[in-house]
């Protein structure tokens, strides 16, 4: 299988702060591949700097056979790079529907189109509503995306990025916070899109990432310290000294502070 | 090029530029620690000259007409604070910009009504009426080297208070990463009062120290705020080391520029083309600067590191 | 901060409407009545509240929907005016040449001014626009040729042939207000356009708009440049009405009074820009002849439309015909 989006030698740091250190990361199409590491390992900064918003201080990536490292954000998402934010990143005062239309109309050619109205424009609008339905917001349309709860908001940006019919898709704990019930809805849907795009998949809910992923990269201090599939993975000496060794739940499950510190703390013996 | 000239102009420009640094300096912190855009500054710096110009005139002392600038532009800024600025920090930068210019619209027209629309007399002090001699023969007006004087004592000053006193290192942090101070339960309300306070102060004293050479009249910190401005984009918001060079650079660009273009372009146009494109040039040539830096580097030459978010 | 939707319910669509047309209607009803008294001095106020009015609309654009707070938009309006003043002096007065020439030079000006000033954000960018500004203004000043300070008197104004004199006053001020109202529509349609739908959301979240593969830039400089363009065609309206152009013009004063207008009659509204500039030029008559020192009045005024008004004054309407 060829990688559909692949970094080498990826290096951030934040003054002292090593937040990416000669990173490796390989994405091939049509997996699940996920990222975990404790709070602060720099899984976020990964997510940055494959996107575009962080300039890496050395490396380089690759998006489907060409070198993105010099193109800004925009450039990259217009090259098929999809993300979400850890803070849902939504457009408040717009409905529901705009939010995704706004999306459609990013990829569906020109913007610079002055006199039409958008609003009522079908050919943004229905597959606008399409995604909708896929990720179940359907109904809530024409809400104001600022009434959305924390859950639908999430699926909200999951269904803008969907739209776009990206080739990779880069989540950023898409589970946080999302109530079980929208959660397992969540989990289905990203199944389902295994089959369509490559997806990076950062997230802390352990059940969930050996359900879904392919394959699982560690990342601590900027640095992974180990990559293969799920079982491989969990069998690493290295991860299970580091990581799963004191307590096989809590350690991975830092959905609050106080196990994120307890988290932290278990790396620095 | 006359070099006895260039040395005089070279002084003519690090005098306006120290000038102009004691008027950015506080508004560059002021935009670094609260993110406040304050067009009412310019209005302290003219306070302060009419202040000392006042005192001149009723005291005839021109010490306590010196220190009176800084003093009155200080109430004066902190009059601002307590009758518009605090109602406009948490609004969006369009609100400052509106109220701070109601603020000094009013202003200006209030010393118009007070002081008429004339220039008021403001001689030089006794003292200082004379002229230094300069390696070379040529001479030097004895009140300009007494604001580069001034000017870079307190520059030394600023600078010592920033990085070796306490409030001073509490200011910086705040301009990197003023969430982070709210947390570390500082007051970041009152340390803005307190740069917003000495801010006022200097621009006061610069407008003291600006009365003899300069027009007194109202308005005049108009051109000084925009000049700040150019200072404070070329040298890097937020940064007083970006504002220290900005302001040398830009008071040298702009004494020099006007006093040499002219004759620069001599040599390479015809006499008359240069007489008429040389002065439209170099009245628009901190502009120039400023434009070729932000091309070079868009955050000034000396921004200050901000924490994101 | 709550969000209210930036879509237009049918109703609040209609309200709107309404209120646009009220204002148009009682501004044509206003050139109606100036010119059945005969009254010239009233007729030549209301146009140059109109032509205000215009370069209002257009700031509106940047500051209003896109989000760009303009600190130097007068350059663009001197610049227009600027244009006819010194092709007039050359003896080039024909309109069909003379208006597209300064349209052009005052978009041009824009592209460059925004170009740079769009590398930054904020509080930057309402600094670089203001220096800018005033470095036209400079240009001005030093243009010696043609006035220098003292500015320069426009002998002959555009000419049109035959069908169209503008030396008469009335057909001055129709035109005016024709090319506003055809503005204010042009504008309307690209607020709810896809162009004016990527500023409005770039001005609420850029970030998002980025991530989903918007050039965000490249719209607001689009959007900059048409309002350039936009307050040059008011400098040269400006300048056949008063026969006249001066740095004065370009004071970053008036840019500052402009941004006052729009906020006065309501951000990012458009017909509020149009309110606002009527409001503001009248109020600027009626002070002025209370007092030459109008400023002590203006400016608190000022300051309290900015603490107290949430909306303008198209809010106040609003929030008087739709109380919560
Ligand atoms: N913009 C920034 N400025 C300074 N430090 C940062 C910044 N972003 C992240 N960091 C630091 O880099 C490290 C990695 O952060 P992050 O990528 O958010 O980790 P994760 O997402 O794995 O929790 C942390 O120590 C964090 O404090
Ligand atoms: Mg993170």
């Amino acid at each position: 299988m060829t990688a559909v989006l692949l970094a080498r030698g990826l290096a951030k740091s934040f003054g002292a702060v090593v937040a990416a250190a000669d990173l490796d990361l390989e994405l091939r199409a049509n997996e699940i591949h996920a990222v975990i590491g404790p709070n602060g390992a720099g899984k976020t900064t990964l997510l940055g700097l494959l996107a575009g918003e962080l300039r890496p201080d050395a490396g380089r990536i690759v998006l489907a056979g060409r070198d993105i490292t010099p193109l800004p954000v925009h450039a990259r998402a217009a090259l098929g790079l999809g993300r979400t934010f850890q803070v849902s990143s939504v457009l408040p005062s717009f409905t529901v529907l705009e939010n995704v239309a706004i999306a459609v109309q990013a990829r569906a050619g020109s913007s610079f189109r002055f006199l039409r109205a958008a609003e009522t424009d079908e050919s943004l609008n229905g597959p606008a509503r399409s995604s909708l339905d896929k990720v179940g917001l359907g109904a809530l349309a024409d809400r104001p995306a600022s009434t959305l709860a924390h859950g639908e908001r999430r699926l909200l940006e999951l269904a803008m990025a969907l739209v776009q019919r990206p080739r990779v898709l880069l989540l950023d704990e898409p589970l946080a916070g999302v109530a079980p019930a929208e959660a397992e809805q969540l989990l289905a849907l990203l199944e389902s899109l295994r089959s369509e795009m490559g997806i990076l998949l950062v997230e802390h809910d352990m059940d969930a990432v050996f359900r879904l992923a392919d394959r699982v990269t560690v990342l601590v201090h900027g640095r992974v310290i180990a990559s293969g599939a799920p079982a491989e993975v969990r069998r690493d000496p290295a991860v299970r000294s580091a990581y799963l060794g004191e307590d096989d739940e809590g350690a991975f499950d830092d959905r609050t502070d106080q196990l994120r510190v307890t988290g932290r703390a278990s790396f620095r013996r | 090029m006359d070099p006895l000239l260039l040395l005089v102009q070279l002084l003519n420009g690090v005098q306006l530029g120290l000038l102009l640094f004691l008027v950015a300096a506080g508004l560059t912190l002021v935009f670094g620690i609260l993110d406040v855009i304050n067009l009412a500054h310019g209005v302290l710096y003219m306070v302060g000259a009419y202040a000392a110009a006042v005192v001149l005139v009723r005291s005839g002392h021109f010490a306590l007409a010196v220190l009176a600038g800084p003093l009155v532009a200080l109430g004066a800024g902190l009059a601002l604070d307590r009758l518009v600025l605090r109602f406009v920090y948490d609004r969006d930068h369009l609100d400052q910009v509106l109220a701070t210019f109601g603020v000094l619209i009013f202003v200006n027209e209030l010393v118009r009504v007070l002081f008429g629309p004339a220039a008021l007399p403001f001689p030089l002090p006794a003292g200082f009426e004379w002229s230094v001699r300069l390696p070379g023969g040529a001479t030097y007006p004895a009140w300009r080297l007494a604001i580069i004087a001034a000017g870079a004592i307190l520059a030394f000053l600023l600078f010592w208070v920033l990085t070796r006193t306490r409030a001073g290192m509490l200011v910086r942090a705040a301009a990197t990463d003023p969430a982070m101070l709210e947390m570390l339960g500082v007051d970041v309300r009152r340390l803005f009062l307190l740069v917003l306070g000495a801010g006022a102060a200097l621009a006061g004293f610069a407008g003291a120290m600006a009365g003899p050479i300069v027009a007194v009249q109202p308005g005049m910190g108009d051109q000084i705020l925009i000049l700040a401005f150019v200072v404070i984009v070329t040298g890097g918001t937020g940064s007083v080391q970006g504002a220290l060079l900005g302001s040398l650079l830009v008071g040298l660009a702009d004494t020099l520029g006007r006093s040499f273009l002219t004759d620069m372009l001599r040599l390479a146009l015809p006499p008359a083309a240069a007489n008429e494109v040389g002065p439209a040039l170099a009245s628009m040539l901190i502009y120039l600067v400023m434009a070729g830096v932000l091309l070079a580097r868009p955050r000034g030459l000396m921004p200050v590191r901000r924490a994101a978010r | 901060m709550t969000a209210r939707p930036r879509q237009r319910s049918r109703p609040a669509a209609r309200a709107e409407a309404i209120l646009a047309s009220a204002v148009f209607t009682a501004i044509a009803a206003l050139l109606v009545i100036a010119d059945f008294l005969d009254q010239p001095f009233y007729l030549k106020l209301l146009t140059r509240a109109l032509v205000l009015a215009l370069a209002a609309l257009a700031l509106d654009l940047a500051v209003g929907i896109a989000g760009l707070v303009s600190l130097g938009h007068a350059a663009f309006l001197g610049v227009g005016a600027y244009v006819i003043g010194i092709s007039a002096e050359h003896g080039m007065t024909n309109g069909w040449v003379q208006w597209p020439l300064a349209v052009a030079a005052a978009a041009s000006a824009a592209l460059v001014v925004g170009g740079l000033s769009l590398r930054t954000r904020g509080v930057q960018f309402i600094m670089i626009t203001l220096a800018f500004g005033q470095m036209f203004f400079y240009l001005a000043n030093s243009l010696s040729r043609y006035g220098g300070d003292d500015g320069l008197t426009i002998w002959t104004r555009s000419q049109f042939g035959t069908w169209l004199s503008l030396s008469d006053r009335r057909t001055l001020a129709w035109l005016s207000l024709s090319i506003l109202l055809a503005a204010y529509l042009f504008l309307r349609k690209l607020r709810w356009s896809r162009f004016g739908r990527v500023l409005r959301a770039a001005k609420e979240n850029e970030r998002r708009m980025a991530a989903l593969g918007f050039a965000v830039g490249r719209f607001r400089l689009v959007a900059f440049v048409i309002s350039g363009a936009l307050t040059g065609l008011a400098g040269v309206l400006l300048a056949n009405l008063t026969e006249f152009v001066a740095p004065a013009y370009l004071s970053w004063h008036r840019s500052g009074e402009l941004l006052a207008m729009v906020v006065l009659g309501g951000l990012g509204t458009l017909h509020g820009a149009v309110l606002g500039a009527f409001v503001f030029v009248l109020l600027e008559e009626v002070l002025a002849r209370l007092t030459t020192h109008w400023a002590l009045l203006f400016g608190p005024f000022l300051v309290l439309v900015v603490l107290a008004g949430r909306g303008g004054l198209v809010g106040l309407v609003q929030r008087i015909d739709a109380p919560r």
